[in-house]
Protein backbone atom coordinates (compact mmCIF):
# COMPACT_ATOMS: atom_id res chain seq x y z
CA UNK A 1 0.00 0.00 0.00
CA UNK A 2 1.48 3.33 -1.03
CA UNK A 3 1.81 6.22 1.37
CA UNK A 4 -0.73 8.96 0.96
CA UNK A 5 -0.35 12.60 1.81
CA UNK A 6 -2.39 15.79 1.63
CA UNK A 7 -1.96 17.51 -1.71
CA UNK A 8 -5.02 19.73 -1.84
CA UNK A 9 -7.97 20.61 0.38
CA UNK A 10 -11.31 19.06 -0.60
CA UNK A 11 -13.98 20.18 1.85
CA UNK A 12 -13.19 23.68 3.01
CA UNK A 13 -14.16 26.58 5.21
CA UNK A 14 -13.24 30.13 4.34
CA UNK A 15 -11.88 33.08 6.35
CA UNK A 16 -11.67 33.38 10.11
CA UNK A 17 -11.13 36.91 11.40
CA UNK A 18 -10.42 38.19 14.89
CA UNK A 19 -9.43 41.17 16.98
CA UNK A 20 -8.42 42.13 20.50
CA UNK A 21 -10.63 44.70 22.20
CA UNK A 22 -10.67 46.38 25.59
CA UNK A 23 -11.23 43.49 28.01
CA UNK A 24 -11.22 40.53 25.64
CA UNK A 25 -10.75 38.98 22.24
CA UNK A 26 -13.38 38.28 19.61
CA UNK A 27 -13.29 36.09 16.51
CA UNK A 28 -15.77 35.44 13.71
CA UNK A 29 -16.26 32.98 10.87
CA UNK A 30 -19.07 32.03 8.56
CA UNK A 31 -20.65 28.59 8.67
CA UNK A 32 -20.47 27.65 5.01
CA UNK A 33 -18.79 24.36 4.11
CA UNK A 34 -17.65 24.34 0.49
CA UNK A 35 -16.91 21.33 -1.69
CA UNK A 36 -14.97 23.03 -4.43
CA UNK A 37 -17.50 25.39 -6.00
CA UNK A 38 -20.43 23.52 -4.47
CA UNK A 39 -21.97 24.94 -1.30
CA UNK A 40 -22.13 21.67 0.65
CA UNK A 41 -23.51 22.77 4.00
CA UNK A 42 -24.77 26.12 5.28
CA UNK A 43 -24.64 25.40 8.98
CA UNK A 44 -21.20 23.98 9.87
CA UNK A 45 -19.69 25.84 12.84
CA UNK A 46 -15.94 26.35 12.64
CA UNK A 47 -15.37 28.05 16.00
CA UNK A 48 -14.80 25.96 19.14
CA UNK A 49 -14.74 26.62 22.88
CA UNK A 50 -11.98 24.61 24.59
CA UNK A 51 -12.42 24.12 28.36
CA UNK A 52 -14.03 27.58 28.65
CA UNK A 53 -10.60 29.16 28.35
CA UNK A 54 -9.55 28.97 24.71
CA UNK A 55 -11.22 29.67 21.37
CA UNK A 56 -10.13 27.73 18.34
CA UNK A 57 -11.10 28.33 14.72
CA UNK A 58 -9.66 27.53 11.33
CA UNK A 59 -10.08 27.92 7.60
CA UNK A 60 -9.04 25.32 5.07
CA UNK A 61 -9.63 21.58 5.05
CA UNK A 62 -12.53 20.83 7.39
CA UNK A 63 -11.56 17.23 8.16
CA UNK A 64 -8.14 18.41 9.32
CA UNK A 65 -9.85 20.96 11.56
CA UNK A 66 -11.97 18.21 13.09
CA UNK A 67 -8.82 16.17 13.75
CA UNK A 68 -7.04 19.14 15.31
CA UNK A 69 -10.00 19.93 17.57
CA UNK A 70 -10.23 16.30 18.75
CA UNK A 71 -6.51 16.32 19.61
CA UNK A 72 -6.73 19.72 21.30
CA UNK A 73 -9.75 18.73 23.41
CA UNK A 74 -7.91 15.61 24.58
CA UNK A 75 -4.83 17.67 25.41
CA UNK A 76 -6.82 20.26 27.37
CA UNK A 77 -8.58 17.50 29.31
CA UNK A 78 -5.25 15.85 30.08
CA UNK A 79 -3.89 19.09 31.51
CA UNK A 80 -6.84 19.30 33.87
CA UNK A 81 -6.89 15.70 35.00
CA UNK A 82 -3.42 14.20 34.62
CA UNK A 83 -1.89 15.44 37.80
CA UNK A 84 -1.46 14.66 41.47
CA UNK A 85 -3.27 17.79 42.49
CA UNK A 86 -6.10 18.23 40.04
CA UNK A 87 -8.86 17.93 42.58
CA UNK A 88 -7.50 20.82 44.60
CA UNK A 89 -6.20 23.04 41.87
CA UNK A 90 -8.12 24.56 38.98
CA UNK A 91 -5.53 24.07 36.28
CA UNK A 92 -6.38 24.99 32.69
CA UNK A 93 -4.28 24.78 29.54
CA UNK A 94 -3.16 28.35 28.71
CA UNK A 95 -4.09 29.63 25.23
CA UNK A 96 -0.50 30.57 24.49
CA UNK A 97 0.70 27.06 25.34
CA UNK A 98 -1.88 25.57 22.98
CA UNK A 99 -0.76 27.97 20.26
CA UNK A 100 2.82 26.83 20.73
CA UNK A 101 1.77 23.20 20.76
CA UNK A 102 -0.10 23.60 17.47
CA UNK A 103 2.99 25.25 16.01
CA UNK A 104 5.03 22.16 16.87
CA UNK A 105 2.37 19.85 15.40
CA UNK A 106 1.85 21.85 12.19
CA UNK A 107 5.57 22.22 11.61
CA UNK A 108 6.22 18.54 12.05
CA UNK A 109 3.44 17.62 9.63
CA UNK A 110 4.73 20.04 7.02
CA UNK A 111 8.25 18.73 7.43
CA UNK A 112 6.92 15.33 6.40
CA UNK A 113 5.23 16.96 3.37
CA UNK A 114 1.82 16.04 4.79
CA UNK A 115 0.37 19.15 6.38
CA UNK A 116 -2.90 19.82 8.11
CA UNK A 117 -4.25 22.11 5.39
CA UNK A 118 -5.48 24.82 7.75
CA UNK A 119 -4.90 28.34 8.95
CA UNK A 120 -5.70 28.10 12.65
CA UNK A 121 -6.72 30.97 14.93
CA UNK A 122 -6.11 30.55 18.67
CA UNK A 123 -7.64 33.06 21.09
CA UNK A 124 -7.97 33.21 24.84
CA UNK A 125 -7.26 35.07 28.04
CA UNK A 126 -3.62 35.10 29.20
CA UNK A 127 -3.95 34.79 32.99
CA UNK A 128 -0.28 35.41 33.70
CA UNK A 129 -0.07 38.62 31.66
CA UNK A 130 -3.70 39.47 32.50
CA UNK A 131 -4.57 40.41 28.97
CA UNK A 132 -6.23 38.87 25.90
CA UNK A 133 -4.27 36.54 23.65
CA UNK A 134 -4.76 36.23 19.89
CA UNK A 135 -2.54 34.29 17.53
CA UNK A 136 -2.45 32.24 14.33
CA UNK A 137 -0.68 29.10 13.14
CA UNK A 138 -0.64 28.26 9.44
CA UNK A 139 -0.15 24.99 7.58
CA UNK A 140 3.61 25.57 7.44
CA UNK A 141 3.88 26.06 11.18
CA UNK A 142 4.30 29.85 10.98
CA UNK A 143 3.07 31.62 14.11
CA UNK A 144 1.91 35.18 14.53
CA UNK A 145 0.66 36.90 17.65
CA UNK A 146 -1.30 40.02 16.75
CA UNK A 147 -4.16 42.33 17.73
CA UNK A 148 -5.83 41.72 14.37
CA UNK A 149 -5.90 38.43 12.48
CA UNK A 150 -7.54 37.14 9.34
CA UNK A 151 -7.07 33.91 7.44
CA UNK A 152 -7.66 33.11 3.80
CA UNK A 153 -9.52 35.74 1.81
CA UNK A 154 -9.99 37.70 4.99
CA UNK A 155 -6.34 38.67 4.74
CA UNK A 156 -7.04 40.55 1.49
CA UNK A 157 -10.57 41.81 1.99
CA UNK A 158 -11.12 42.19 5.74
CA UNK A 159 -7.67 43.17 7.03
CA UNK A 160 -7.55 46.61 5.39
CA UNK A 161 -10.95 47.43 6.90
CA UNK A 162 -9.97 46.12 10.34
CA UNK A 163 -6.70 48.02 10.29
CA UNK A 164 -8.53 51.21 9.38
CA UNK A 165 -11.10 51.00 12.13
CA UNK A 166 -9.25 49.23 14.97
CA UNK A 167 -8.28 50.96 18.23
CA UNK A 168 -6.90 49.27 21.30
CA UNK A 169 -9.75 50.60 23.46
CA UNK A 170 -12.64 49.26 21.41
CA UNK A 171 -15.67 48.31 23.48
CA UNK A 172 -17.28 44.91 23.04
CA UNK A 173 -20.13 46.41 21.03
CA UNK A 174 -17.74 48.27 18.73
CA UNK A 175 -15.64 45.14 18.27
CA UNK A 176 -18.70 43.15 17.31
CA UNK A 177 -19.91 45.82 14.89
CA UNK A 178 -16.49 45.96 13.23
CA UNK A 179 -16.29 42.18 12.82
CA UNK A 180 -19.84 41.95 11.45
CA UNK A 181 -19.06 44.70 8.99
CA UNK A 182 -15.98 42.83 7.81
CA UNK A 183 -17.93 39.57 7.54
CA UNK A 184 -20.53 41.32 5.41
CA UNK A 185 -17.85 42.54 3.03
CA UNK A 186 -16.46 39.02 2.88
CA UNK A 187 -19.90 37.69 2.01
CA UNK A 188 -20.18 40.18 -0.85
CA UNK A 189 -16.75 39.60 -2.34
CA UNK A 190 -15.61 36.08 -1.35
CA UNK A 191 -17.50 33.60 -3.49
CA UNK A 192 -16.92 30.82 -0.98
CA UNK A 193 -18.48 32.79 1.88
CA UNK A 194 -21.99 33.03 3.27
CA UNK A 195 -23.96 35.55 5.32
CA UNK A 196 -24.60 33.00 8.08
CA UNK A 197 -21.91 33.64 10.66
CA UNK A 198 -20.73 32.74 14.16
CA UNK A 199 -19.14 35.04 16.69
CA UNK A 200 -17.04 34.01 19.68
CA UNK A 201 -15.51 36.02 22.48
CA UNK A 202 -13.17 35.35 25.37
CA UNK A 203 -12.67 37.50 28.46
CA UNK A 204 -11.14 36.91 31.87
CA UNK A 205 -14.48 35.36 32.86
CA UNK A 206 -14.45 32.67 30.19
CA UNK A 207 -15.44 31.96 26.62
CA UNK A 208 -18.70 32.08 24.68
CA UNK A 209 -19.34 30.86 21.16
CA UNK A 210 -22.56 32.17 19.64
CA UNK A 211 -25.08 30.13 17.72
CA UNK A 212 -24.92 30.75 13.96
CA UNK A 213 -27.04 33.68 12.80
CA UNK A 214 -27.73 35.41 9.52
CA UNK A 215 -26.24 38.82 8.71
CA UNK A 216 -28.70 41.31 7.31
CA UNK A 217 -27.71 41.66 3.68
CA UNK A 218 -31.13 42.67 2.41
CA UNK A 219 -29.78 46.02 1.31
CA UNK A 220 -26.65 44.64 -0.23
CA UNK A 221 -27.70 44.65 -3.81
CA UNK A 222 -28.77 48.27 -3.48
CA UNK A 223 -25.26 49.45 -2.78
CA UNK A 224 -24.11 52.05 -5.28
CA UNK A 225 -21.29 49.92 -6.59
CA UNK A 226 -23.75 47.12 -7.28
CA UNK A 227 -26.25 49.31 -9.16
CA UNK A 228 -24.13 51.53 -11.32
CA UNK A 229 -23.27 50.00 -14.67
CA UNK A 230 -19.54 49.76 -14.47
CA UNK A 231 -18.97 50.43 -18.14
CA UNK A 232 -20.41 53.96 -17.88
CA UNK A 233 -18.06 56.86 -17.96
CA UNK A 234 -18.96 57.86 -14.40
CA UNK A 235 -18.41 54.28 -13.23
CA UNK A 236 -15.03 52.83 -12.49
CA UNK A 237 -14.77 51.37 -15.99
CA UNK A 238 -14.44 47.86 -14.67
CA UNK A 239 -16.78 44.89 -15.05
CA UNK B 1 8.01 -14.40 57.99
CA UNK B 2 8.37 -15.65 54.43
CA UNK B 3 10.84 -12.99 53.43
CA UNK B 4 13.42 -15.19 51.77
CA UNK B 5 11.19 -17.32 49.58
CA UNK B 6 9.34 -14.52 47.77
CA UNK B 7 11.99 -11.90 47.42
CA UNK B 8 13.84 -12.90 44.23
CA UNK B 9 11.57 -11.30 41.64
CA UNK B 10 9.89 -7.94 41.74
CA UNK B 11 6.79 -9.54 40.23
CA UNK B 12 6.28 -11.97 43.10
CA UNK B 13 3.98 -11.18 46.00
CA UNK B 14 4.79 -12.34 49.51
CA UNK B 15 1.96 -14.04 51.42
CA UNK B 16 1.59 -10.88 53.50
CA UNK B 17 0.80 -8.95 50.33
CA UNK B 18 4.17 -7.23 50.05
CA UNK B 19 6.55 -6.75 47.15
CA UNK B 20 9.80 -7.49 48.90
CA UNK B 21 12.07 -6.33 46.07
CA UNK B 22 10.46 -2.91 46.26
CA UNK B 23 11.01 -2.83 50.02
CA UNK B 24 14.65 -3.81 49.58
CA UNK B 25 15.00 -0.97 47.11
CA UNK B 26 13.67 1.39 49.79
CA UNK B 27 16.39 0.04 52.11
CA UNK B 28 18.92 1.26 49.58
CA UNK B 29 17.53 4.78 49.97
CA UNK B 30 17.97 4.56 53.73
CA UNK B 31 21.64 3.69 53.20
CA UNK B 32 22.36 6.86 51.24
CA UNK B 33 23.60 9.92 53.12
CA UNK B 34 21.04 12.40 54.37
CA UNK B 35 19.12 14.86 52.26
CA UNK B 36 16.60 17.39 53.59
CA UNK B 37 14.05 19.67 52.00
CA UNK B 38 12.09 22.58 53.46
CA UNK B 39 9.68 25.00 51.88
CA UNK B 40 8.05 28.33 52.56
CA UNK B 41 5.33 30.10 50.60
CA UNK B 42 7.91 31.56 48.26
CA UNK B 43 11.04 29.38 48.36
CA UNK B 44 12.18 25.77 48.60
CA UNK B 45 15.55 24.82 50.10
CA UNK B 46 17.31 21.47 49.68
CA UNK B 47 20.22 20.42 51.86
CA UNK B 48 22.50 17.40 51.67
CA UNK B 49 25.40 15.74 53.44
CA UNK B 50 27.95 14.77 50.84
CA UNK B 51 29.90 11.56 51.39
CA UNK B 52 33.41 10.93 50.18
CA UNK B 53 34.83 7.49 49.56
CA UNK B 54 38.20 8.32 51.07
CA UNK B 55 40.22 11.35 52.13
CA UNK B 56 41.69 11.48 48.65
CA UNK B 57 38.38 11.55 46.81
CA UNK B 58 35.88 14.32 46.18
CA UNK B 59 32.51 14.49 47.90
CA UNK B 60 29.64 12.94 45.96
CA UNK B 61 27.29 15.55 44.49
CA UNK B 62 23.77 15.15 45.83
CA UNK B 63 21.86 18.21 44.63
CA UNK B 64 21.12 18.50 40.92
CA UNK B 65 19.54 21.20 38.79
CA UNK B 66 16.73 20.00 36.54
CA UNK B 67 15.50 23.35 35.20
CA UNK B 68 15.49 26.98 36.33
CA UNK B 69 12.50 26.22 38.49
CA UNK B 70 13.08 22.58 39.47
CA UNK B 71 15.87 20.93 41.48
CA UNK B 72 16.39 17.57 43.16
CA UNK B 73 18.25 16.07 46.11
CA UNK B 74 19.12 12.39 45.97
CA UNK B 75 19.66 9.54 48.44
CA UNK B 76 20.56 6.01 47.38
CA UNK B 77 22.04 4.67 44.16
CA UNK B 78 23.67 7.68 42.53
CA UNK B 79 23.67 6.10 39.07
CA UNK B 80 19.90 5.56 39.23
CA UNK B 81 19.51 9.15 40.36
CA UNK B 82 21.49 10.46 37.39
CA UNK B 83 19.32 8.43 35.03
CA UNK B 84 16.19 9.96 36.56
CA UNK B 85 17.71 13.44 36.44
CA UNK B 86 18.44 12.97 32.74
CA UNK B 87 14.84 11.94 32.13
CA UNK B 88 13.49 14.91 34.05
CA UNK B 89 15.76 17.37 32.25
CA UNK B 90 14.68 15.95 28.93
CA UNK B 91 11.01 16.27 29.81
CA UNK B 92 11.55 19.88 30.88
CA UNK B 93 13.30 20.80 27.64
CA UNK B 94 10.77 19.02 25.47
CA UNK B 95 7.93 20.77 27.22
CA UNK B 96 9.58 24.13 26.66
CA UNK B 97 9.93 23.43 22.96
CA UNK B 98 6.39 22.17 22.43
CA UNK B 99 4.45 24.50 24.75
CA UNK B 100 6.76 27.52 24.91
CA UNK B 101 6.52 27.53 28.71
CA UNK B 102 8.26 25.83 31.68
CA UNK B 103 6.75 22.52 32.75
CA UNK B 104 4.46 22.32 35.76
CA UNK B 105 6.30 20.40 38.50
CA UNK B 106 3.12 18.60 39.55
CA UNK B 107 2.64 17.18 36.05
CA UNK B 108 6.28 16.13 35.86
CA UNK B 109 5.95 14.38 39.23
CA UNK B 110 2.91 12.48 37.96
CA UNK B 111 4.96 11.16 35.05
CA UNK B 112 7.88 10.39 37.38
CA UNK B 113 5.65 8.39 39.72
CA UNK B 114 4.33 6.38 36.76
CA UNK B 115 7.91 5.75 35.63
CA UNK B 116 8.77 4.35 39.07
CA UNK B 117 5.65 2.20 39.19
CA UNK B 118 6.35 0.65 35.79
CA UNK B 119 9.53 -0.90 37.12
CA UNK B 120 7.60 -2.68 39.85
CA UNK B 121 5.32 -4.46 37.44
CA UNK B 122 7.77 -5.74 34.81
CA UNK B 123 9.59 -9.01 35.01
CA UNK B 124 12.78 -7.84 33.33
CA UNK B 125 13.38 -4.65 35.31
CA UNK B 126 14.16 -3.62 38.88
CA UNK B 127 12.89 -0.69 40.96
CA UNK B 128 14.99 2.50 41.08
CA UNK B 129 17.21 2.36 44.16
CA UNK B 130 17.01 6.05 44.91
CA UNK B 131 14.72 8.47 46.70
CA UNK B 132 14.40 12.02 45.42
CA UNK B 133 13.40 15.23 47.10
CA UNK B 134 12.07 17.41 44.31
CA UNK B 135 11.82 21.17 44.76
CA UNK B 136 9.76 23.08 42.24
CA UNK B 137 7.98 26.36 41.55
CA UNK B 138 4.66 26.15 39.73
CA UNK B 139 5.02 28.60 36.82
CA UNK B 140 1.28 29.15 36.44
CA UNK B 141 0.37 29.86 40.06
CA UNK B 142 3.83 30.93 41.31
CA UNK B 143 3.63 28.58 44.32
CA UNK B 144 6.47 26.62 45.95
CA UNK B 145 6.34 22.83 46.21
CA UNK B 146 8.39 20.01 47.72
CA UNK B 147 7.81 16.41 46.63
CA UNK B 148 9.34 13.10 47.63
CA UNK B 149 9.63 10.04 45.40
CA UNK B 150 10.12 6.49 46.55
CA UNK B 151 11.20 3.31 44.67
CA UNK B 152 7.65 2.01 45.10
CA UNK B 153 6.24 4.77 42.90
CA UNK B 154 4.52 6.50 45.80
CA UNK B 155 4.67 10.24 45.55
CA UNK B 156 3.82 12.72 48.26
CA UNK B 157 3.99 16.46 48.68
CA UNK B 158 5.64 17.75 51.86
CA UNK B 159 6.03 20.92 53.89
CA UNK B 160 9.43 19.51 54.86
CA UNK B 161 11.12 16.13 54.60
CA UNK B 162 14.36 14.24 55.09
CA UNK B 163 15.61 10.98 53.60
CA UNK B 164 18.75 8.84 53.92
CA UNK B 165 20.92 7.66 56.80
CA UNK B 166 20.08 9.06 60.26
CA UNK B 167 17.36 11.23 58.71
CA UNK B 168 14.96 10.51 61.59
CA UNK B 169 16.74 13.12 63.68
CA UNK B 170 16.20 15.65 60.88
CA UNK B 171 12.54 14.69 60.55
CA UNK B 172 12.06 15.16 64.30
CA UNK B 173 13.52 18.66 64.07
CA UNK B 174 11.38 19.47 61.02
CA UNK B 175 8.19 18.19 62.64
CA UNK B 176 8.87 20.49 65.55
CA UNK B 177 9.51 23.62 63.49
CA UNK B 178 7.73 23.24 60.14
CA UNK B 179 4.88 25.57 61.00
CA UNK B 180 7.31 28.47 61.14
CA UNK B 181 8.62 27.72 57.64
CA UNK B 182 5.70 29.12 55.62
CA UNK B 183 6.51 32.76 56.36
CA UNK B 184 10.25 32.32 56.91
CA UNK B 185 12.78 34.31 54.92
CA UNK B 186 15.13 32.51 52.54
CA UNK B 187 18.08 32.88 54.91
CA UNK B 188 16.11 31.48 57.85
CA UNK B 189 14.97 28.58 55.69
CA UNK B 190 18.58 27.77 54.81
CA UNK B 191 19.54 27.82 58.48
CA UNK B 192 16.65 25.45 59.25
CA UNK B 193 17.84 23.06 56.55
CA UNK B 194 21.39 23.13 57.89
CA UNK B 195 20.17 22.68 61.45
CA UNK B 196 18.19 19.62 60.39
CA UNK B 197 21.25 18.28 58.58
CA UNK B 198 23.47 18.65 61.66
CA UNK B 199 21.51 15.88 63.37
CA UNK B 200 22.25 13.47 60.51
CA UNK B 201 26.01 13.63 60.82
CA UNK B 202 27.60 10.42 62.09
CA UNK B 203 29.54 10.18 65.35
CA UNK B 204 32.53 12.51 65.52
CA UNK B 205 32.03 14.11 62.10
CA UNK B 206 30.94 17.68 61.64
CA UNK B 207 28.93 19.58 59.11
CA UNK B 208 31.52 21.55 57.14
CA UNK B 209 31.64 23.52 53.91
CA UNK B 210 33.21 20.48 52.24
CA UNK B 211 30.56 17.92 53.08
CA UNK B 212 27.55 20.21 53.30
CA UNK B 213 25.55 21.39 50.33
CA UNK B 214 22.55 23.68 49.92
CA UNK B 215 20.41 24.51 46.90
CA UNK B 216 17.44 26.84 46.74
CA UNK B 217 14.90 28.21 44.31
CA UNK B 218 11.96 30.55 44.59
CA UNK B 219 9.22 32.54 42.92
CA UNK B 220 11.65 35.01 41.36
CA UNK B 221 14.75 32.99 42.06
CA UNK B 222 16.34 30.52 39.69
CA UNK B 223 17.91 27.32 41.00
CA UNK B 224 21.08 28.28 42.89
CA UNK B 225 23.71 26.12 44.64
CA UNK B 226 25.58 27.01 47.82
CA UNK B 227 28.74 24.98 48.23
CA UNK B 228 32.22 25.40 49.61
CA UNK B 229 33.10 28.97 50.57
CA UNK B 230 29.63 30.23 49.67
CA UNK B 231 28.23 27.97 52.37
CA UNK B 232 30.60 29.12 55.14
CA UNK B 233 28.65 32.29 56.17
CA UNK B 234 25.57 30.17 56.80
CA UNK B 235 27.53 27.58 58.78
CA UNK B 236 28.97 30.42 60.86
CA UNK B 237 25.50 31.80 61.48
CA UNK B 238 24.31 28.36 62.49
CA UNK B 239 27.20 27.97 64.93
CA UNK B 240 26.41 31.38 66.38
CA UNK B 241 22.76 30.52 66.77
CA UNK B 242 23.54 27.21 68.50
CA UNK B 243 26.12 28.84 70.78
CA UNK B 244 23.59 31.48 71.84
CA UNK B 245 20.99 28.85 72.54
CA UNK B 246 23.46 26.84 74.59
CA UNK B 247 24.36 29.96 76.54
CA UNK B 248 20.69 30.64 77.18
CA UNK B 249 20.28 27.08 78.41
CA UNK B 250 23.31 27.49 80.72
CA UNK B 251 21.93 30.77 82.06
CA UNK B 252 18.64 29.08 82.79
CA UNK B 253 20.54 26.34 84.67
CA UNK B 254 22.42 28.91 86.81
CA UNK B 255 19.24 30.76 87.64
CA UNK B 256 17.62 27.57 88.83
CA UNK B 257 20.56 26.87 91.16
CA UNK B 258 20.38 30.40 92.49
CA UNK B 259 16.77 29.87 93.59
CA UNK B 260 17.62 26.82 95.68
CA UNK B 261 17.31 27.56 99.41
CA UNK B 262 20.59 28.54 101.05
CA UNK B 263 21.74 26.52 104.03
CA UNK B 264 21.11 28.47 107.18
CA UNK B 265 23.96 29.26 109.39
CA UNK B 266 23.58 28.31 112.95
Amino acid sequence: MSKQRTTQPITTGTSVIGLVYDGGVMIAADTLLSYGSMAKSFNTPRLYNIEDRILLGASGEYSDLQEIVAKVKALALQETTNSMESIYVDRKLPAKSLWNYLRAVMYQKRSKMNPYWNDVVVAGWDDQADKPFLGTVDKLGTTLQENLVATGFGGYLAMPLLREKWRNDLSEGEARALLEDAMKVLFYRDCRASARIQLAKCTSDGCIVSEPYELDHSNGWNAPSMIRAAGDLDGDGGW
Amino acid sequence: MFRNQYDTDVTVWSPEGRLLQVEYAMESVKQGSACVGVRSNTHVVLGALKRSVSELSSHQKKLLEIDDHIGIGIAGLTADARSLAKYMRNECLNHKYVFGAPITPALLMGDLADKHQRTTQTYVRRPFGVGLLVAGIDPQFQTAHLYQTCPSGNMYEFYASAIGARSQSARTYLEKHYESFTEASLDDLIIHALQALVGCVSGDDELTKENGSIAFLGKDQKFTMLEGDALQPYLDRLELKNAEEEKDDDDDEEEKEGDAPQAMET
